[in-house]
């Protein structure tokens, strides 16, 4: 039997009149990608947030490793990272700053050590030293997701990882949280993009006006919903295939 | 015994984070050292406009009007400079980056005391060099090492008052204008106070005000500590203030923080 990395159950939040989250149920098990799916303003990020312990539910309960968000809000921050549109990483501060600060309030032992292995890992060493105003996009999120990985926390919060980021820094955000999960992690994501989550989930969930309205694997929603069409069809390759063939040709010149 | 280690290890990591704060946003204040020479140069600016303009036409009845003076430039320069600190903060709120701290295991307010020291740090190499200036333009002290302590442990509270004042606006402002804004009437109050001249001249309901805020007292008691003379009560009534804002900004501060989280 696996072990239940997050449960949530009925969890309720409005903004004065405005109700956010009508009652969400779901469990995430441990070691998966589990992919929280809606449009803008439906309620992924009010969700994290409380997941996270920075925002207090209206009703319901939500547990995260074992421990009560609302009442064991310490315990649940020791469990897991928050990376993404929620958080953000210090601009005024070099690369490699920002994670050994990040290392020092997570109280490892060799902040300096793990910050120099991170930046390796995550193809930072040349930008090391640069303050992150000069970074891309996807080095700011390259940079942001090593900065949750300082401490090893066994849960990842991802809130919207690839939004704003071009198709390449896209794929290479994909690798990194399959190569995350594969480390037996738990990552929590939220997206607005469907390719997003069929390309990384285990488990998809979709948020809509409050409710989760289809849960389950990619196989299962694929099963529950539209049926199944043949259809032929010359297959021509998409823009986005396009774009990177052209782009990975340039960059083997 | 269990209870205790715990708590132990809490207190510890507060000390451990404060200080992993106060590193970074003092690294802010010397990667932005605009924002501490314009804090210094605007009141320098000042006391050479009252010592060089208009001094030789006021009546302080006191022979060095540089002495007379200078508390009131060095509040002057500690109600801009807090400025800063409720910008940082707003920064941070803006960016997101306080997010990132309150989901990580760490005391909730070691991210404000971070700010607060780093504004007790910044204005007090202001503060010192605007002394500096002063001493060049004939600032004179008798005072002995005793009065200069309780002159720089009453600057101190003021600076630690405001700056809580500051984290409330940096806390709530709605743009980068509004965080800074705030600080425009603290600026101004030396104005209607004993700061440039005596109170004795103004008319009555502006002598009333100048008498009773809290620039005054602790103008006058800055005053008479740096000539060496004795202190009235006014120094009381300068602590009453300092503390009393302190306190009450500090509430607020910490309910604004904690309101985020609702």
């Amino acid at each position: 039997m696996q072990n239940i990395a997050i449960q949530v159950n009925d969890i309720q939040k409005s903004y004065k009149k405005l109700n956010v989250l009508k009652g969400v149920n779901f469990t995430v098990d441990q070691g998966s990608i589990f992919a929280l799916l809606g449009s803008n303003g439906a309620g992924k990020t009010t969700l994290i947030n409380i997941l996270t312990t920075l925002l207090k539910q209206d009703g319901g309960t939500a547990m995260v490793n074992g421990f009560d968000v609302a009442s064991q809000p310490a315990h649940v921050r020791q469990s897991f990272s928050l990376t993404g549109q929620a958080a953000a990483v210090d601009e005024m501060l070099t690369g490699r700053e920002n994670l050994i600060m990040i290392a020092r309030l997570r109280h490892v032992t060799q902040p300096r050590q793990v910050a120099d292995d991170l930046l390796t890992r995550f193809g930072l060493t040349d930008a090391a030293n640069r303050r992150v105003s000069t970074y891309s996009g996807g080095m700011r999120r390259r940079l942001d997701l090593a900065m949750s990985l300082v401490g090893t926390p066994p849960i990842l919060f991802l809130d919207e990882p690839t939004t704003g980021l071009d198709p390449e820094g896209r794929i290479e955000v994909w690798n990194m949280v399959k190569e995350l999960a594969d480390g037996g992690r738990t990552v929590f994501l939220t997206t607005q993009y469907l390719d997003e989550a069929e390309q990384l989930a285990d488990h998809i969930a979709i948020l809509h006006e409050g409710k989760i309205i289809a849960s389950g694997t990619l196989m299962e929603l694929k099963k529950r919903f539209p049926p199944a069409q043949k259809e032929y069809v010359e297959k021509q390759p998409t823009l986005e295939e396009i774009f990177l063939a052209i782009i990975g040709k340039k960059e083997a010149l | 015994m269990e209870m205790t280690q715990k708590q132990g290890t809490i207190q510890n990591h507060f000390f451990s984070d404060m200080s992993v704060m106060l590193g970074r946003s003092m690294r802010h204040i010397f990667r932005s050292l605009d924002t501490i020479i314009t804090v210094t140069i605007m009141p320098i600016a000042m006391m050479l406009l009252f010592v060089y303009v208009f001094g030789g036409a006021i009546q302080t009845g006191t022979a060095n009007y540089v002495n007379y003076l200078v508390p009131g430039i060095l509040l002057i320069a500690i109600a801009s400079g807090i400025s800063y600190t409720a910008f940082r903060l707003f920064i941070d709120v803006q960016r997101g980056i306080i997010e990132r701290f309150r989901s990580m295991p760490i005391a909730p307010s070691t991210l404000l005391w971070g700010h607060v020291l780093t504004s007790l740090v910044s204005n007090a190499i202001s503060l010192v060099v605007i002394m500096l200036v002063a001493l060049l333009m004939g600032f004179r002290s008798s005072a002995g090492i005793l009065s200069w302590l309780a002159v720089v442990g009453i600057l101190a509270l003021f600076t630690l008052a405001l700056t809580w004042v500051a984290v409330i606006a940096g806390l709530t402002a709605k743009s980068t204008d509004g965080a800074g804004a705030f600080s425009y009437p603290l600026i101004f109050l030396p104005f209607i106070s004993s700061a440039f001249v005596p109170t004795r001249t103004m008319p009555p309901v502006v002598r009333a005000f100048a008498e009773n805020q809290p620039v005054t007292a602790i103008v006058d008691s800055i005053r008479a500590l740096l000539a060496g003379q004795p202190v009235s009560q006014d120094i009381w009534v300068a602590l009453a203030w300092c503390v009393g804002i302190l306190v009450v900004a500090y509430i607020f501060a910490m309910r604004a923080y904690k309101k985020r989280a609702s």
